[in-house]
């Protein structure tokens, strides 16, 4: 879900990063926060809510409403949506509070 | 171990950057501390020209401005030090910050502070409101614009607000189908010439119409709306099902106070400037001495105001620590008449109101 044409952007070609994602390999592109290369790999549900597991997405984009965070590279809590995407990145749903 | 600064800027947005300049150019030495990766706030994102004066960059696009302001900060690199990833998690008395970088927590103290950080999107009650596929605005915007990546094949926007009516352009833009826009009031809430802009491109607009429940089961499948009667209450029998994977919430924002209010500076809560906001002097500074704001977090208002509004109390709280910008008298005036000049007229209304009722003033 990448936009390939646009009028007024144009989007580089850029480095592509090799992450996981619940262990399923997927690729983003250097530039690209967490959360911005698992939605052009078309996944919308992030993590799920602790109390009632309901499914959670990103809302605000800017680090805000906490609704995107998720455990990576074994620490929980990050918020996947200020955070950019590193080569080899472990990133996994978050279910619960999360323990350090 | 605790850092000491001469000023400290929380927020890299148009405010902060604003600030910042014309503190660094009055011989303060500035620190910029921004919670993302980048600086620049929300005007990255922004893909449209801006409208107001030629001194607040209209005609230019948001992202342009953003570039400008930033590279004027850069070339002050003597006078202004800036961390990005930079979150601060704590603002206390006797001007003491804690700020949270890439796991490490830092403290500082500053002998002026200037807090410009901003606004938050506001959210809407309705069923199931937080199924993934329903973004803020400013969310999908940066989504789209900042890292190229569409939020959903088509959507249905809530709000008609300037913000509500730029972003469904821009989503068309991206080649997204914008199947509805819903306004709860009974009209459009921006300017005119963008919804004529979504109407000539075919995207029906209603009024007196919000959101009833989003539908589906891990994102969104359906949208279903509903009209609203004169007193604003939903009439049953008008509901309507919309096949959308993406539901797009542009409804207000507020300001992000949440630091002041840990400070403990007075506010107030003022309709009319988005909620919270610290209460101020005409200096921009709050009920802590030193401690001054610009920007989003003290109304809500557009970019070009906050540009002006920082530039402006960027130079009152150097002066402050005994150094003035040798044009001093003559930039605040020219400040001062500029934010007058963007708040008359009819859109800036709500903002004029909302100030006068912030210094307690009565108004009809």
């Amino acid at each position: 879900m990448r936009i390939e044409k646009h009028p007024i952007l144009t989007f580089e070609e850029k480095k592509i990063l090799h992450f996981t994602f619940n262990h399923q390999s997927m690729t983003g592109f250097e530039g690209d926060t967490i959360q911005s290369a698992l939605h052009a790999n078309g996944i919308k549900k992030l993590s799920e809510s602790i109390e009632h597991h309901r499914p959670r997405g990103f809302y605000c984009a800017i680090g805000n409403c906490a609704s995107c965070d998720m455990t990576v590279n074994n620490q929980p809590n990050v918020r996947t949506c200020i955070t950019m995407l590193e080569e080899g990145m472990v990133v996994l749903s978050q279910k619960g509070k999360g323990v350090l | 171990m605790m850092t000491e600064k001469e000023l400290i800027i929380i927020g890299g947005g148009p405010a902060g950057l604003c600030a910042a300049n014309s503190a660094a150019e009055s011989g303060v030495k500035v620190l910029i501390l921004e919670r993302s990766p980048r600086l620049g706030g929300q005007l990255i994102k922004q893909t449209h020209k801006f409208f107001g004066s030629e001194k607040t960059y209209a005609k230019t696009r948001g992202f342009d401005i953003a570039k400008l302001l930033i590279d004027d900060v850069l070339n002050l690199s003597d006078n202004i030090e800036i961390l990005c990833d930079a979150t601060v998690v704590g603002l206390y008395p006797n001007h003491e910050i804690t700020v949270y970088q890439k796991g490490i927590y830092q403290k500082y103290k500053a002998k002026s502070i200037i807090v410009a950080t901003g606004a938050s999107e506001k959210f809407l009650a309705f069923e199931n409101n937080d199924l993934p596929g329903i973004y803020g605005a400013g969310a999908v915007q940066t989504l789209m614009n900042l890292y190229g990546v569409i939020p959903g094949q088509s959507i249905v926007m809530v709000g008609s607000g300037n913000i509500g009516l730029i972003v469904s352009y821009q989503l068309i833009q991206a080649g997204v189908k914008v199947k509805a826009l819903v306004e709860a009031a009974p009209k459009i809430g921006g300017y005119l010439v963008h919804a004529s802009k979504l109407r000539r491109l075919g995207v029906p607009i209603y009024t007196s119409t919000t959101i009833k429940r989003a539908i589906g089961k891990e994102s969104v499948e359906q949208v279903e709306t509903i009209s609203l009667n004169e007193k604003w209450e939903m009439v049953p029998g008008t509901e309507q099902i919309i096949d959308v994977d993406a539901i797009c919430i542009s409804v207000g924002l507020s300001p992000l106070h949440q630091l002041l209010s840990m400070a403990n500076v007075e506010m107030k809560y003022v309709n009319e400037l988005g909620g919270m906001v610290p209460i101020v002097t005409e200096e921009h500074e709050t009920s802590y001495k030193n401690l001054f704001v610009a920007g989003d977090v003290i109304g809500i208002e557009e970019a070009s105001s906050a540009i002006i509004e920082g530039y402006l109390v960027g130079l009152i709280a150097s002066k402050r620590l005994g150094k003035s910008h040798p044009n001093y008298e003559t930039l605040i005036q020219a400040y001062h008449d500029q934010l007058t000049n963007l708040r008359s007229g009819p859109f800036g209304a709500k903002t004029r109101i909302g100030l006068a009722k912030l210094r307690g003033e009565n108004h009809a």
